[in-house]
């Protein structure tokens, strides 16, 4: 039943560096994710949560086992497919990373300009209804620097979620927030994701968040565990 | 023709990235101004000051009248052009088309500043007085003048002071100097200017250059002007006078014989090779001053451009980032240096007494040169961008 699944992780290694060097860090990953789920993926430091993600995500290429994301396999795919296939995702990253140069409006903007099937007020247009949505209509002309840290991964939220991409996939998103804007960003993540009918994937440590997960899955020494007995045991 | 529209569209669609990071650092982007406004500050100063070597080298041969040229199979340029039979002339007159042919003798004398009362080097020219021989308006009008004995027409553009001597002239005063062991005086002004070997010139008569040059012969020739009688092809009588004259002397159009000049100051002299490496200096410190400040940009935007391929922009999307803020650049670039090279060549005129000026065709050279260095140091600074990794972002 792939049709229901946007995320299908079959049976996937990967390894780093090469020969005596080499070091495999994720071992026989399976997982199923269906469209429209939130599921939190936690675990101990260095167990290779941020590799899977990066894997997904088309941002390093998958070398053995299966990967369909939204229907399309992108294990062994090209360079070129890669990048097509990271404009169906939206990335939110611990670090926000947003444009210093660009305004808010203007970083958000970028979300859909890298489509490349709107035209320059039409992105604005929508780029704004976007910032109102995370409740920064006030800011859209602001720089980064202007902004605190909860408004500029709010900013960050709102250009990963502004093309509505299928996947959204966050790595740590309020490692770098206080308690109360991390809740914010949480809670609006959730909410517009709820909205648009998007997969979420978040890896977190932040256990105060893990409430708006449909499931959970924990990741130990590159192998997956996915009962939720044992994710709770983890906890 | 659609592609090209298409592009221009996509491009007027884009976010223009390069400006704005250009824009939100000032400080580098003066730098970087600045850095290619002396760049090509430089260039200019080096290419107008080979131009003006080149031209006032040649002022005197542009200024001739004459259809054609003969001038010594030895001669190496106008300052040393040597000498030739004057009976060459007798011979040259048989040929059909030719209407007239004139002396002209050349020489070197010391002469007194009448102002400083010092020494200068200036060159001496000696023509018809009954037959105009320069293009220059205020020397033909003054040809009577120089018939009297020891009358010269000075160079008033001669590198110097004689501001002083000039006015009292103006004033009707009489100005004399002398020349070796004569005192002349001067019979009038005109304007042509110094170059670099000579400090100026004096016209006079035939005669008064003899009286000036005793050891000189009047049979011993400078340069011959060829006039041709009205609707004779000059490339024709050339070519007849070249076969009919001994192989002691040469015969040139009047443009061909700027050529020779021209060629002889680009062959003999390090003019072209100095000014070219001055140039090029110019050049490199453009090249390394926009590499440092495009490589420092792209350093500092590493981890913006990596979230941007993350997105999934691809890397021709970064580079016309860099492309983009070189171009800006040379545009913000060439303008001040265009602007300060100006006041420059003016400065430089009224203080040389050589003739700086800016072609269009040079402006076009030196902003073309700008887009090169730009182009080149964005280009390095591209190579850069691989280290703009998305797998490292996380
Ligand atoms: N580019 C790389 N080259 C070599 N080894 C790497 C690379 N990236 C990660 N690793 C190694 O792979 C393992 C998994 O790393 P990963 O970043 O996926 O862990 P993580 O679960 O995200 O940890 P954390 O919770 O600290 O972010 C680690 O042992 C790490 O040292
Ligand atoms: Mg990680």
């Amino acid at each position: 039943m792939t049709q229901n699944h946007s995320i299908v992780v079959h049976q996937l290694n990967h390894s780093f560096g090469s020969g005596n060097l080499q070091k495999q860090v994720l071992f026989d990953i399976n997982l199923e994710i269906s469209a429209g789920e939130i599921v939190i993926m936690t675990g101990p430091s260095g167990s290779g949560k941020t590799t899977l993600l990066t894997l997904i995500g088309g941002l390093r290429s998958a070398q053995t086992g299966s990967l369909k994301v939204v229907g399309h396999e992108i294990t062994g795919a090209s360079e070129n497919d890669l990048v097509k296939a990271r404009r169906n995702n939206g990335y939110i990253f611990q670090a926000h990373n947003l444009h210093g140069s660009l305004t808010a409006l203007e970083n958000v903007q970028m979300g859909l300009e890298v489509q490349g099937n709107l035209a320059k007020p039409e992105r604005h247009r929508r780029a704004a209804e976007m910032l109102a949505q995370v409740g920064l209509e006030e800011r859209v002309n602001y720089y980064p620097a202007d902004l605190s840290g909860g408004q500029k991964q709010r900013v960050a939220i709102a250009r990963a979620l502004v093309s509505r991409p299928k996947i959204v996939l966050a790595d740590e998103p309020t490692a770098a927030l206080d308690k109360k804007s991390g809740r914010d960003v949480v809670d609006i993540m959730h909410d517009l994701a709820k909205q648009q009918g998007c997969t979420i994937l978040l890896v977190t440590h932040d256990n105060r968040i893990l409430d708006i997960a449909d499931r959970i899955v924990y990741m130990e020494d590159g192998r997956l565990l996915k009962q939720p007995e044992l994710a709770a045991i983890a906890q | 023709m659609l592609g090209l529209i298409k592009t221009l569209k996509t491009l007027g669609d884009r976010t223009p990235l390069g400006l704005k990071q250009l824009n939100h650092d000032r400080m580098r982007l003066l730098t970087a101004i600045a850095g290619i406004t002396f760049a090509d500050i430089l260039i200019f100063m080096q290419l107008g000051f080979a131009d003006a070597l080149y031209k006032s080298n040649t002022q005197y041969p542009r200024a001739l009248q004459s259809d054609l040229v003969i001038i010594s199979t030895q001669a190496k340029n106008f300052g040393q052009l040597r000498t030739f039979a004057r009976r060459r002339f007798l011979q040259a007159q048989d040929i059909p088309g030719v209407a007239s042919a004139e002396p002209l003798y050349l020489g070197s004398v010391n002469w007194r500043n009448p102002q400083t009362r010092k020494q200068t080097s200036m060159l001496l020219i000696g023509q018809n007085p009954s037959q105009p021989a320069f293009n220059l308006p205020d020397v033909n009008a003054k040809l009577d003048a120089i018939q009297l004995p020891d009358r010269v027409l000075f160079d008033q553009a001669s590198r110097g002071s004689y501001d002083e001597m000039i006015e009292q002239f103006k004033q009707g005063e009489r100005v004399t100097s002398e020349i070796g062991l004569r005192t002349v005086e001067v019979a009038g002004l005109f304007e042509v200017g110094a170059s670099f070997s000579e400090d100026g010139a004096l016209i006079t008569s035939d005669q008064n250059f003899l009286r000036l040059f005793p050891k000189r012969e009047a049979g011993a020739v400078s340069l011959g002007l060829i006039n041709l009688e009205p609707g004779a092809d000059p490339e024709q009588v050339r070519a007849e006078l070249a076969a009919r004259l001994p192989d002691d002397v040469q015969v040139l159009t009047k443009d061909g014989y700027v050529d020779f000049e021209l060629n002889d100051i680009q062959s003999e002299s390090p003019i072209g090779f100095v000014f070219g490496l001055g140039s090029a200096m110019g050049f490199i410190v453009g090249v390394v001053i926009v590499y440092q400040v495009l490589s420092t940009d792209v350093n500092s935007h590493l981890g913006e451009y990596a979230t941007f391929r993350a997105m999934g922009f691809r890397n021709s999307y970064l580079l016309g980032i860099v492309v983009e803020e070189a171009i800006v650049l040379s545009v913000l670039g060439f303008v001040p240096g265009l602007v300060i090279a100006l006041g420059a060549y003016q400065l430089t005129a009224a203080a040389t007494a050589l003739p700086l000026a800016m072609p269009v065709s040079r402006a076009i050279t030196v902003l073309a040169l700008t887009f090169v260095m730009c182009g080149a140091s964005g280009a390095i600074a591209t190579r850069r961008l691989q280290a703009a990794d998305p797998a490292d972002i996380f």
